[in-house]
């Protein structure tokens, strides 16, 4: 699986400029329409062999953000290229080929396996969607990717119910590579799965970016995961974000105070490393109804008269882009 | 004298494939006043044990133990109408999924009324105030507003804070709170930690904390119980057990953890938990364990001293190297790395 050509390490392959996604919904049956905004105006880009995590608890927008980017849904605003190519721009043969470039891994493997297909079926289903491969040369690559991800061959003719979520969590991830994508969405890909088997899984994920030079934009809401697997870091709260950094300007030094509250909210799992709790008050507010102003505000509790009235624009500040009026350049 | 005391508590339930010992040998004291946190991954039998205590399992489990006390009175020795009268009472339990504990079909302040009903001798008037009272003690705003809104209404982390509250609602002595903020994001599983901690402390009631996560452990816990494929296999306070495992199951986990980690790859522990049918015959993590040697695979070890965590294992470690205590324990053979 190592003869394809690998990109030069320093292409981006996604580049992603004010992303907006609203949703309409109604409220009630008699209600008015209300529009949600799910993500109002992401930027980022992606190099290849780089992984991004996106960090935000429910109702962030993040899994939005994934679905964008894997082409399922089209953005309200905004642009997204996908190796320097404008998706929105892109007829319907490119945009098949960019779909393919693009694949991604979702957080429940009891859940993203067809129960009434075998593993070499699941796996071979995408060559004969997209490729014209003859069938010899399938079956070759489907035993090739079992074998890469970690699958006994015998496994080819059992069903998904046979499997536990470590192994089945293998089967989507091999799934997601046969068609060697550039880009892999991995959406909380290990948060179902239990911590001996998680850190196989983790090294999976390692060692295939490595061999394949794969772009990752991991969404997670695993601090402690996403210390150990991230190069840059991207926090979101309630569709925006509010900081992006390397993963040492974020765990070393946080600044925005959502990004604090989350740190310190996460637990160590090592009492001598106790730190100041900050614990934020309430909840998110409703993407239906968001906050004037800083969309933190509510919670945040550095926030002055200007927070609630003016959105602050995500800035360069000591060494990271963060948006926050309290953070000094 | 404990609040809650089990000794070598087996669980056994008749499946279609014969018999199968979800817990077995567990030993486990709960003081008043004391925070003890069961760990253990999916299949290690943590939920099983802490539900054959509430007399909550179905017909096919056949639950046995040397002891099996509570404050005093022997469960075993029960009525189920008088068990019914101290669970829910005297022993509490919340869950992990708050959204699916709650009856949708009533509000939850009737749900919360008949709790007091079932329990308490308090009028209808009495009722409401106490359910007022309560919802404002787990933090919830604008509480008698709150009563009349279905659980679909509510958010996870309200939910679990409702669910709280029908816990304590008849002060029990024992809460235990299985997974309580699996479900949760961290800032409200936060908020949730912080409440469970704080109304410990204010009422002195004993809690069982059932958990995956070494972090919430490290954050709550007074003692820890580590559970694997059933067994119990290591128990000790919370700060010595993050200060030195001594089994090396324990030890395993921990280092397997991305946030211990420096190096790219993780130490991950091979294979995964047996089932049913692939239990190993004597030490159930030895085709799993990094020192496995011959003695490991022809007898069951059986625990060591407290001051070694009561490790189940033949040669517990010291400082994460095996150390042999008695004089006939054997060498460990070259231990096959991770």
């Amino acid at each position: 699986m190592s003869a394809l050509p690998v990109a030069p390490p320093a292409a981006t392959v996604v580049d992603a400029r004010d992303l907006r996604r609203t949703y309409e919904v109604r409220r009630g049956f008699f209600g008015r329409p209300a529009s949600v905004k799910a993500l109002s105006g992401v930027s980022f880009s992606l190099r290849a062999g780089e992984t991004l995590a996106v960090v935000g608890e429910s109702g962030s927008g993040k899994s939005t953000l994934s679905r964008l980017v894997t082409l399922i849904e089209p953005p309200t605003a905004g642009a997204l290229l996908i190796e320097g190519r404008d998706v929105s721009a892109a007829g319907p043969a490119e945009r098949r080929q960019l779909r393919r470039d693009v694949q991604i891994v979702f957080q429940n493997p009891y859940g993203s396996l067809n129960p009434r297909q075998t593993i070499a079926a699941t796996l071979e289903e995408p060559l004969i969607v997209n490729t014209g491969m003859p069938k010899a040369e399938r079956r070759e690559a489907v035993r090739a990717a079992m074998a890469r991800v970690g699958l006994r061959p015998e496994f080819a003719a059992r069903y998904p119910h046979m499997f536990s979520g470590g192994q089945r969590q293998r089967i989507a991830i091999a799934r997601a590579l046969m068609l060697r994508p550039k880009i892999l969405v991995l959406d909380e890909p290990v948060a179902a799965l239990d911590v001996s088997i998680r850190a196989q899984v983790l090294n999976l994920l390692a060692d295939l970016q490595d061999e394949f030079g794969l772009a990752y934009l991991f969404v997670s809401h695993d601090l402690g995961v996403v210390e150990h697997i991230a190069d840059r870091i991207m926090v979101i709260y309630l569709g925006h974000a509010v900081e992006i950094g390397t993963r040492e300007a974020i765990f070393g030094a946080p600044q925005h105070p959502y990004t604090r509250a989350l740190l310190s909210a996460t637990p160590s799992a090592d009492p001598t490393r106790r730190k100041e709790r900050i614990v934020l008050k309430g909840e998110p507010p409703s993407p239906i109804d968001p906050p004037s102003g800083c969309v933190f505000h509510p919670r945040c509790p550095l926030a002055f008269d200007r927070c609630r009235v003016d959105a602050p624009p995500l800035e360069a500040k000591r060494g990271r882009d963060v948006a926050c009026w309290a953070v000094e350049a | 004298m404990s609040l809650l005391d089990i000794r070598n508590l087996r669980v056994r339930f008749a499946t279609r494939g014969g018999t199968f010992t979800a817990v077995d040998g567990v030993d486990l004291s709960v003081d008043p006043r004391e925070i003890v946190a069961v760990v253990g991954e999916s299949g290690s039998g943590k939920s099983v044990a802490m539900l054959a205590v509430m007399g909550l399992l179905p017909w096919t489990a056949t639950v046995e133990a040397d002891v099996l006390s509570f404050d005093g009175t022997d469960l075993r020795a029960l009525s189920k109408a008088a068990r019914r009268r101290i669970v829910g009472r005297d022993i509490a339990m919340i869950f992990q999924e708050p959204m699916t504990s709650l009856n949708p079909c009533f509000t939850v302040g009737f749900q919360i009324r008949e709790m007091l009903r079932a329990h308490t001798g308090l009028d209808r008037a009495a009722r409401q105030r106490r359910a007022v009272e309560l919802l404002a003690k787990v933090g919830i705003p604008e509480p008698e507003r709150r009563l009349k809104s279905y659980p679909h209404q509510m958010s996870g982390g309200m939910s679990q804070r409702v669910m709280i509250a029908m816990a304590i609602s008849c002060d029990p002595k024992l809460l235990i709170a299985d997974e309580p903020t699996t479900a949760l994001d961290v800032t409200i599983q936060a908020q949730i930690l912080d409440l469970l901690k704080a109304l410990q402390r204010d009422t002195g009631m004993g809690l069982v904390l059932i958990t995956h996560d070494m972090g919430v452990v490290a954050e709550v816990a007074d003692r820890v119980l580590v559970q694997y494929a059933g067994r119990p296999v290591e128990t000790n306070t919370a700060q010595a057990l993050f200060a030195d495992r001594h089994h090396p199951y324990t030890e395993a986990l921990l280092a397997a953890l991305p946030e211990r980690s420096t190096a790219r790859r993780l130490p991950a522990i091979p294979g995964v938990v047996p089932g049913q049918f692939d239990r190993p015959p004597a030490c159930v993590f030895e085709p799993r364990c990094a020192f496995a040697f011959r003695q490991c695979r022809e007898a069951a070890p059986t625990p060591a001293a407290p001051e070694l965590g009561r490790a189940l294992c033949h040669i517990p470690l010291v400082g994460g190297v095996p150390t042999p205590v008695r004089a006939e324990a054997h060498r460990p053979r070259d231990g096959v790395p991770a």
